[in-house]
């Protein structure tokens, strides 16, 4: 699928040139007595995508919020574009998408009437038709809002965050009520906005989407920053490592662990099911192996897992659910 | 993997739209939403049709002779109080639910067109009730003196920026379910005790003193001076105006997008 090329850049992006899109540094911002945000600190780097990963209730909508200028922080700077969101917004608006959380529209409107009054807004807006088409949303054009499912009215939200060609784009639970098919465009989306230069900041409660899409993944909760990093990085780390492979319960492991260096620690966490943790490489394998062979035992689905961001998502935040 | 997307689709290319045509398409798009609207319709044009109808044809509350017309400047008022007012606060209460005022701040739409492409919208509705109510009125016998229809305009003008402010005051800071009725009742208010099917001076004393100084009351009997008489009518401009002014500087203080 293609649209028209770009002619003409009359006002287009000014200070791309600096390498970070969005700068927070010690944000607070509360509600009543509530700290929904403790001093939070990130960076998007220009043409990268961020995830703000957290459980409901962590504070990633009041940091887009502040981030989009419709929040103004207690303490802490800001800066978007290398400008003040809160000060600045008539310069931002043009060049910075917004999907809010829950979409935003008029309750009667239909979908192709409000993605033309927002692209309207926009000096070279992407094609109206294209954009409903691409979103699957042609055969709903006609119908009013309120009518439309969660998922259509997330995915017009969504195309009105990128129908005005914007450099960054903040997208608040891009595919919260989405099906699986839609979440999977989404993804194409973002990853597209990626590889054609737009800086994006997506929030999610979802660990498999911020692994997918991000090339940064800051996991928030109370409205601080527990883990910032890739997901490579928060999801390795030597000590991190776990090697896992099945064989008949019960078996005797004290010899396997004398075998093991010392900082490894072996566990049958489950009958049959075998953990050793630590420092894993081809010399520890070999060891695991050696041993299982001692024991007359054929190592089942033995497998190196890196913890899954998941596991570092819950750790981080408790498994508990909270209200 | 092959991206459905080819290169460069979404490369940046940010900018503004052209500033006329950004009001021009909130204001037109929130017009077609009145007019296509069932309740709206039945609030800005079926009430009004029917009491105009009404009030002229049966002799249920007094007015003067001819009937048509002294009865078509107070259901003008009432149409200009029913858009303005009470349809736009419950309009505004719902769109701001349904997070619409939000979805517009985040486009390079400047932050007063919000409300200002609303008031265009507003007086486009307006425009339409006159041309439908007049004609009819005009089918009914109505023959406005014509020395009064400049200030008529005028005043018909005041009357939908002071009614419009007080529906973005009240439209504009709270719950939409608690803006639906609060509309309703003071429109019902309005119109049976604010100076607009009875005129003020049917009205007890102190109410009568109360209904001069709402924009009810100073619209009715406005255009009745203008549209009956011919005669300008200062004292209700002013409190139009008044109420315009005031209703206008705390809706901006107070307007809340969510």
């Amino acid at each position: 699928m293609t649209v028209p090329p770009v002619d003409g850049l009359v006002d287009g992006p000014s200070d791309a040139t600096a390498d970070t899109a969005v700068q927070v540094r010690g944000l607070i911002r509360s509600f009543g007595t509530t700290r929904a945000v403790d001093g939070l600190d990130l960076d998007v780097h220009c043409r990268e995508v961020l995830a703000l990963l957290g459980p409901n209730g962590a504070g990633k909508t009041t940091t887009v919020e502040v981030c989009e200028g419709f929040l103004r922080p207690d303490a802490g700077t800001v800066r978007v574009l290398g400008r003040d969101p809160a000060t600045e917004s008539r310069a931002l608006r043009p060049r910075v998408g917004v999907m809010p959380q829950g979409g935003g529209a008029y309750p009667g409107v239909r979908a192709a009437e409000m993605l033309g009054l927002v692209a309207a807004c926009a000096a070279r807006p992407l094609p109206v038709d294209w954009l409903l088409d691409v979103l699957g949303l042609t055969a709903v054009s006609r119908v009013p809002y309120k009518r439309l499912s969660g998922g259509q009215q997330q995915r017009l939200a969504l195309a009105c965050a990128l129908v005005g060609r914007p450099e960054l784009v903040f997208l608040d639970e891009p595919t919260a009520g989405m099906d699986p098919q839609a979440r999977r465009l989404v993804w194409d989306l973002v990853r597209a906005l990626r590889a054609d230069g737009v800086s994006v900041l997506f929030t999610t409660h979802l660990m498999d989407e911020a692994e997918a899409l991000a090339d940064q993944v800051v996991i928030i909760d109370r409205g601080r920053v527990l883990a910032a990093g890739s997901p490579a990085e928060l999801t390795t780390g030597g000590a991190e490592q776990q090697l896992r492979f099945g064989a008949r319960p019960g078996l005797d492991l004290s010899r396997l662990v004398a075998a093991l260096p010392e900082n490894c620690l072996v566990s049958e966490p489950q009958p049959g099911s075998y953990l050793v943790e630590g420092g894993v490489d081809p010399q520890l394998v070999a060891t695991v192996t050696a041993w299982c062979a001692q024991q007359g035992v054929l190592a089942e689905d033995l497998r190196i897992a890196r913890r899954s961001l998941e596991d570092v998502f819950l750790d981080l935040t408790g498994r508990e659910l909270r209200s | 993997m092959t991206s459905r997307f080819a290169p460069g689709t979404f490369s940046p290319a940010p900018g503004r739209g052209r500033l006329p045509r950004m009001l021009l398409m909130q204001a037109r798009t929130e017009f077609t939403l009145t007019l296509r609207n069932g309740e709206q319709l039945l609030l800005t044009m079926l009430i009004p049709l029917g009491l105009l109808v009404g009030l002229t044809l049966l002799d249920v509350v007094p007015v003067g002779q001819p009937r048509i017309d002294h009865v078509t400047p107070r259901i003008l008022a009432l149409a200009v109080m029913s858009t303005a007012f009470t349809g736009q606060a419950i309009a505004l209460g719902f769109d701001r639910r349904y997070g619409v005022l939000k979805r517009l701040a985040a486009t390079a739409l400047p932050r007063w067109s919000l409300v200002a492409a609303r008031m265009l919208s507003v007086l486009g509705v307006v425009i339409v009730q006159l041309m439908v109510l007049g004609a009819v009125a005009a089918a009914l016998g109505w023959r406005p003196d014509p020395a009064g229809l400049a200030p008529a305009g005028l005043l018909l003008l005041a009357g939908t920026a002071a009614f419009g402010a007080l529906g973005v005051l009240l439209g504009g800071t709270l719950r939409a379910e608690v803006v639906l009725a609060l509309a309703n009742t003071v429109w019902l208010l309005l119109l049976v005790a604010g100076g607009i099917v009875l005129s003020v001076e049917t009205l007890p004393g102190p109410l009568a003193v109360l209904a001069a100084a709402l924009p009810s009351g100073a619209l009715a009997e406005g255009l009745t001076a203008a549209l009956v008489n011919g005669a300008g009518s200062w004292g209700a401009l002013a409190v139009l105006l008044a109420w315009a002014t005031a209703a206008g500087l705390l809706a901006a203080r107070t307007l809340r997008l969510s």
